[in-house]
């Protein structure tokens, strides 16, 4: 049992028990901070897979920029001052059969075949080698997403802006 | 632990985030289904670059992430223009192209 399963099988816990109540939540507000700890225990996975740049990433960008994107989003979407956000869920059940047959597809198809249980030696720093990554095979593809935040940004100021 | 139990706890959150897409009335909580089951990708996208010593699965998590963010400032973007004009967002009600 090392430091490093222990790690794994607790943040496997918190990550599955919050995506849990994310979906099953009736109030929607809970199922965003129920989100933002399910992207927290995903960032320490990315920890414990040995890229602290991902991590760093996950938690700026994910559980900082989105979870208050939604917030926002949801204060926003409100009906009533003052009203709760709470909802029912619909076809429940159905939900479940085809969440479940996908999982076990899945998971099937990983029982059969062997993985890798031991890890490479690190080749140098991760963060180093995203770097290097960045701007030398995938410089087109950087630029592009770059590109594609632009756009991002102007649809979003174009559709959230008030009718003068 | 082995690469099977990380692809295995991915598969589970996307089955997860599965089962919150199929089950939500509300608009935004359909897209924090969607959330999960992206994330489910990225765990998968680290696990495969770590295990293999590629760093293109890293690069292309830094590109979901990215790609990601910018999907939900659009959709919840779209959420609100919705919103003041129906002023509903359960996906029940927002039958317009229905047949």
């Amino acid at each position: 049992m090392t430091a490093e399963t222990v790690a794994f099988w607790v943040v496997a816990v918190v990550l599955v028990a919050s995506s849990l109540a994310v979906v099953l939540t009736p109030n929607l507000f809970h199922a965003v901070l129920y989100l933002a700890a399910a992207l927290v225990a995903t960032g320490v996975v990315f920890l414990l897979l040995d890229s602290p740049f991902l991590f760093g990433v996950q938690l700026l960008l994910y559980a900082g920029g989105v979870v208050t994107i939604v917030v926002f989003a949801i204060m926003l979407t409100e009906r009533l001052v003052g009203e709760r956000i709470t909802q029912a869920s619909r076809h429940v059940v159905n939900g479940g059969i085809v969440a479940a047959a996908v999982f076990v597809a899945v998971a099937g198809f990983l029982l059969q075949g062997r993985t890798p249980t031991a890890r490479p030696p690190l080749a140098g720093d991760a963060t180093e080698a995203i770097g290097r990554a960045l701007v030398g095979p995938f410089a087109v593809t950087l630029e592009l997403l770059g590109l594609l935040l632009v756009a991002a940004l102007l649809g979003a100021l174009y559709l959230a802006r008030t009718e003068e | 632990m082995s690469l099977g139990a990380y692809l295995t706890l991915a598969a589970l959150v996307f089955a997860i985030g599965l089962f919150g897409v199929l089950t939500r009335r509300n608009a935004v909580g359909i897209l924090l289904g969607i959330e999960l089951m992206l994330n489910a990708v990225n765990i998968n996208l680290v696990a495969f670059a770590r295990f293999h010593g590629d760093v293109a699965g890293l690069v292309f998590t830094l590109f979901t992430i990215a790609i990601t963010v910018a999907e939900v400032a659009v959709g919840l973007a779209i959420v609100i223009v919705i919103f003041r004009v129906r002023r509903t967002v359960e996906a029940d009600r927002l039958d317009l192209l229905r047949g």
